[in-house]
């Protein structure tokens, strides 16, 4: 069926492309779209229709109706029409019960289906309620537009680029191009934006062309982002000129979606593009010259055109179809039929002004044309061509009164609404054309009313007796052409930081586990009890790079961090550690770690492995506002640290220092901060108890991470992993902030009333600690001892006298002090040393008590040791 | 939100790169305020349809703190400034 060489074709006779059409053979010519291969092949019914599985074929041939949407190598939702061929391409059709042309659920359209009546999600989903989830499967499967392939993975690699242009040019036809061209006249940075085939690989001098590519639509702040296959540019532009053209109107009439009824632009390209005689027989129904050119062009291509209609002389009133098997047969003009397999009908252009709406300009009607025209462009923004309505009138799209018994007339193919829907929606009520919007869901299908926005207005203005302006359209909003969600995710980037040292864990086969945004080990083997005793008895080490770590250095960063904690920090001599807590002035605890004085103007101070990047800003945030004489720098990732601890953590560093003297009981004491090279490595090491033995932060430069972890691994030392630390801290009663504290703790409720120095004039949450302190105490954290040995849930209920009363944060197994222990939230007059209450504990409660101070070693002396 | 928004350092950068720290508030000053105060404060904000002063940090650009009267009916951003370093002590 293809015709001889025509002068402007897009194809290439000598290249064969092969592909497979559900399931079968198929093949067309280099240049050729999906669509057009499929169509010179024979192939008429292009896809079913969405609620009544009407039989659908081509209808603009342009990638703005919903007819031809196919799946495409596992992609749903693909319009094949413009849609290049490639080799070995998988095309299958969607929405189909059967095969396209014999699909089961046709009848639906006969007898009238679930989807019938307009309204029909409404009406349905009242009651009973517990038959939605029936009505949804069934549903899902009725209607919608192609299935999401669950185990297709291929097509996922998505990018995402911000771009800036000195003028963006939406639209390459000839006003598109002319302005592109004047402009890169003017200088560089000039972008033309066009969704045909026709500008691929084009050359305009000075101007960046991008197709086929769409425009999504126009944000605030005049984004564009554009779609331009696998890529989406987010571009802005000092100004954006706005060529988006016209599009040709479907006239409404009985039998106006049958498999054959066109556009004139789709036929034209049909013709013209993939030199294809698209019919034997045609009706041309021509609102303007351009389709009255079409049908010339049908007569060129050796189609009979027994009929040629001007509908703007013509006092034509009724039109209809009919149609064989849901494709044309017939066009019947005012009751005289005249047989052929092919109408080609519009009733003319209307703007393609959506962008423009959606960049804030006003939309106007003007009723001697026909057509909603673009007026008051906001700043920056320039209309051309036909857009501003140059050339563009449309006649009544409205032809089928008096057709009572008649099949139906579709105002939008998308969503299946017919004109028999409106007029339904307007008699229940819905007599604004927003409300009718959403009611009948015209203009909300895949062609985002294209092709249905105008007729359903005029529907409306004249079932309703007003005129155009006053029914006024609706709301235009992204995205103007549909996007695949991949594009609009961006890449798929999952992010986790992994310490210097991670890969010594894997090797000795740690469990891995998310903490934040790291990677940490759980534990090394299958008892973490195990890793809890090594550090007891003898020695452990545990990689805590993942600690937040910032350098606050200047003149005034005593002043800063004195206002920033409730701690005082000027009375700290050099070469000291002090614990320090973080609250809001609403009081709420934030962050917890250590401070070390490193010189007079110089501090080291750690934060929870996910509070470094909160913390920071938070520092740098009230530097600004108080304007101190401080730097902040967060060093998190440039340094490692590892905690050596336990028992024979001294003996192990005297071994790998230079001078063993410099880690002596005396010359390093508790809550000493130093630097050391330790097997060569220069440290800082902080000498800290968070687990409860004689313990040594050792801080250095990431790179030599291995390599020191190596050596105290070979002193002897062995790799514990969180959960053995979170034994550990237990055991002390130390608290995590974010675990044992929430929005609503403070530090006098958390038991840190001896923290806050409320002396100090100002420290952000002071008020709120005085506050606090004035009111009436609600509840407060300490520590339990569990009277079995079960182990509660974090989260778990307290049961006070049969009743709620407070929860249990934190609880584990302790073979150290041989119970099961914990931290719980009580009421205050519950708190007594030894106060009895109960937990409940897989539906049963569990006797517990109160137990003040740490549970193991509370003199502290071992790690002081 | 896609405005632009001016950072000192670095110019008119996508609003995406910026972190706002909200609208600017007065921290009650002196001796313990009324308990009404403090909530007002910590909690209260006035949410204006109008022009406000907020704090933004340039996060994914050159970490800079700085001040931005914003409209916030449309985004338009009329002035930024730096903010003030502390009086000398
Ligand atoms: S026929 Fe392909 S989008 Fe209309
Ligand atoms: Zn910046």
């Amino acid at each position: 069926m293809r015709l001889g060489p025509q002068p402007r074709e897009l194809i290439d006779r000598s290249q064969r492309v092969l592909f497979t059409f559900d399931g079968r053979a198929a093949g067309g010519y280099t240049g050729d779209t999906i669509g057009s291969a499929l169509y010179a092949s024979g192939q008429r019914v292009f896809s079913r229709s969405f609620k009544y599985h009407r039989p659908r074929g081509l209808l603009c041939c342009s990638g703005h109706c919903p007819n031809c949407l196919m799946t495409v190598d596992s992609v749903p939702n693909v319009r094949v029409c413009v849609e290049p061929i490639r080799a070995g391409a998988v095309v299958e059709p969607q929405n189909v019960w059967g095969s396209l042309d014999r699909d089961a659920l046709a009848v639906t359209d006969k007898i009238g289906g679930p989807f019938t009546p307009v309204g029909f999600y409404y009406r349905t989903m009242i009651r009973p309620r517990f038959m939605w989830p029936l009505y949804e499967k069934v549903l899902r499967n009725l209607a919608g537009l192609g299935k999401v392939d669950e185990r297709h993975h291929g097509h996922s690699r998505y990018d995402v680029e911000h771009r800036r242009a000195r003028v963006l040019v939406v639209g390459g036809g000839q006003s598109g191009r002319a302005a592109a061209l004047a402009a890169a006249t003017r200088g560089p940075g000039v972008v033309l934006v066009d969704e045909g085939m026709r500008l691929r690989g084009a050359e305009l001098e000075g101007v960046e062309v991008l197709a086929p590519a769409r425009a999504l639509g126009i944000w605030e702040g005049g984004l564009v982002p554009v779609d331009a296959g696998g890529v989406l540019y987010r571009f802005r532009a000092e100004r954006i000129v706005v060529a988006t053209g016209a599009l040709e109107q479907p006239l409404v009439f009985p039998g106006n979606d049958l498999v054959g009824v066109m556009l004139p632009d789709g036929v034209r390209r049909l013709i013209r593009d993939f030199a294809i005689r698209p019919a034997s027989r045609a009706v041309v129904l021509a609102s303007d010259d351009d389709a009255l050119e079409v049908a010339d062009e049908l007569r060129e291509a050796g189609v009979a055109v027994p009929r040629v209609v001007d509908l703007r002389t013509a006092p034509l009133g009724r039109i209809e179809a009919k149609g064989r098997r849901g494709r044309v047969s017939a066009a019947v003009l005012d009751g005289r039929a005249v047989e052929c397999d092919l109408v080609v009908a519009s009733a003319g252009r209307q703007p393609s002004y959506s962008l423009l709406a959606q960049a804030g300009a006003r939309v106007e009607y003007e009723p001697s044309r026909g057509i909603f025209v673009p007026a008051e462009l906001p700043a920056g923004f320039e209309a051309l061509g036909a857009v501003t309505g140059e050339g563009c009138a449309t006649v009544h799209p409205l032809r089928s009164s008096g057709a009572r018994n008649g099949d139906k007339s579709f105002v939008c193919v998308c969503e299946d609404v017919t004109t028999k829907d409106v007029d339904r929606a307007i008699a229940e009520g819905f007599d604004s054309i927003e409300l009718s919007k959403r009611y009948t869901t015209v203009t909300m299908g895949p062609c985002q009313g294209k092709l249905c926005q105008l007729a359903s207005i005029r529907l409306y203005a004249r079932t309703t007796g007003v005129s155009e302006a006053t029914v006024g359209t609706t709301t235009a909003r992204p995205p103007w052409a549909p996007v695949e969600l991949g594009l609009l995710a961006g890449p798929h980037h999952e992010p986790a930081r992994r310490s210097s040292i991670h890969f010594r864990h894997e090797e000795a086969g740690a469990t891995i586990q998310w903490a934040g945004p790291w990677k940490r080990p759980y534990a090394y083997g299958e008892h973490p009890e195990d890793e809890v005793r090594a550090v007891h008895e003898s020695l452990g080490v545990i990689d805590v790079s993942t600690l937040g770590k910032i350098l606050v250095e200047g003149p005034q960063a005593v002043e800063l961090l004195e206002r920033l904690y409730p701690n005082r920090f000027g009375d700290m001599k050099p070469g000291r550690i002090r614990y320090g807590v973080i609250t809001s002035d609403g009081g709420r605890i934030m962050d917890d770690g250590t401070i070390a004085r490193l010189a007079d103007d110089l501090f080291y101070v750690t934060t929870t492995s996910t509070g470094a990047d909160a913390v920071t800003a938070w520092f740098e945030w009230w530097n600004a506002v108080w304007g101190y004489d401080a730097e902040i720098v967060n060093v998190t990732g440039a340094l490692a640290a590892v905690n050596l601890a336990g028992p024979r953590a001294r003996e192990a560093l005297s071994r790998l220092v230079d001078d063993p003297d410099d880690v002596a009981g005396d010359a390093f004491r508790y809550l000493d901060a130093k630097e050391l090279d330790v097997a060569g490595v220069p440290c800082l090491a902080l000498r800290i108890g968070f687990v409860g033995e004689l313990g040594y932060e050792l801080h250095f430069a990431s790179p030599a991470g291995e390599h020191l972890w190596d050596r105290l691994v070979a002193e002897g030392a062995w790799p514990f992993g969180l959960e053995p630390q979170r034994v550990l801290r237990l055991e002390k009663a130390h608290i995590i902030v974010g675990q044992d504290t929430d929005s609503e703790s403070n530090l006098l409720s958390a038991g840190m009333s001896w923290l806050p120095k409320l002396e100090k004039d100002d420290f952000v949450g002071k008020l709120a600690v005085e506050h606090v302190a004035r009111r009436e105490e609600v509840e407060r954290l300490v520590g339990f001892t569990m009277e079995e040995d079960v182990v509660p849930a974090e989260g778990a209920q307290v049961v006070i006298e049969g009743r709620p009363g407070g929860r249990v944060t934190s609880a584990r197994r302790s073979e150290a002090v041989g119970a099961v222990i914990g931290l719980a939230w009580l009421p205050p007059e519950r708190c007594e040393d030894g106060t009895r209450f109960e937990i409940r504990v897989d539906r049963r409660t569990v006797g517990a008590r109160v137990r003040h101070g740490a549970f193991y070693d509370a003199s502290g002396a071992r790690m002081r040791a | 939100m896609s405005f632009l928004l001016p950072c000192p350092h670095c110019g008119p950068r996508p609003v995406d790169e910026y972190a706002c720290f909200g609208e600017v508030t007065t921290r009650p000053a002196g001796e313990s305020p009324s308990l009404r105060d403090l909530t007002e404060y910590v909690y209260f904000r006035d949410n204006v349809a109008g022009v406000q002063r907020e704090w933004w940090q340039h996060r994914d650009g050159c970490g800079e703190w700085f001040l931005a009267e914003r409209d916030t009916r449309t985004n338009e951003v009329l002035s930024i400034s730096e903010p003030e370093p502390a009086p000398p002590v």
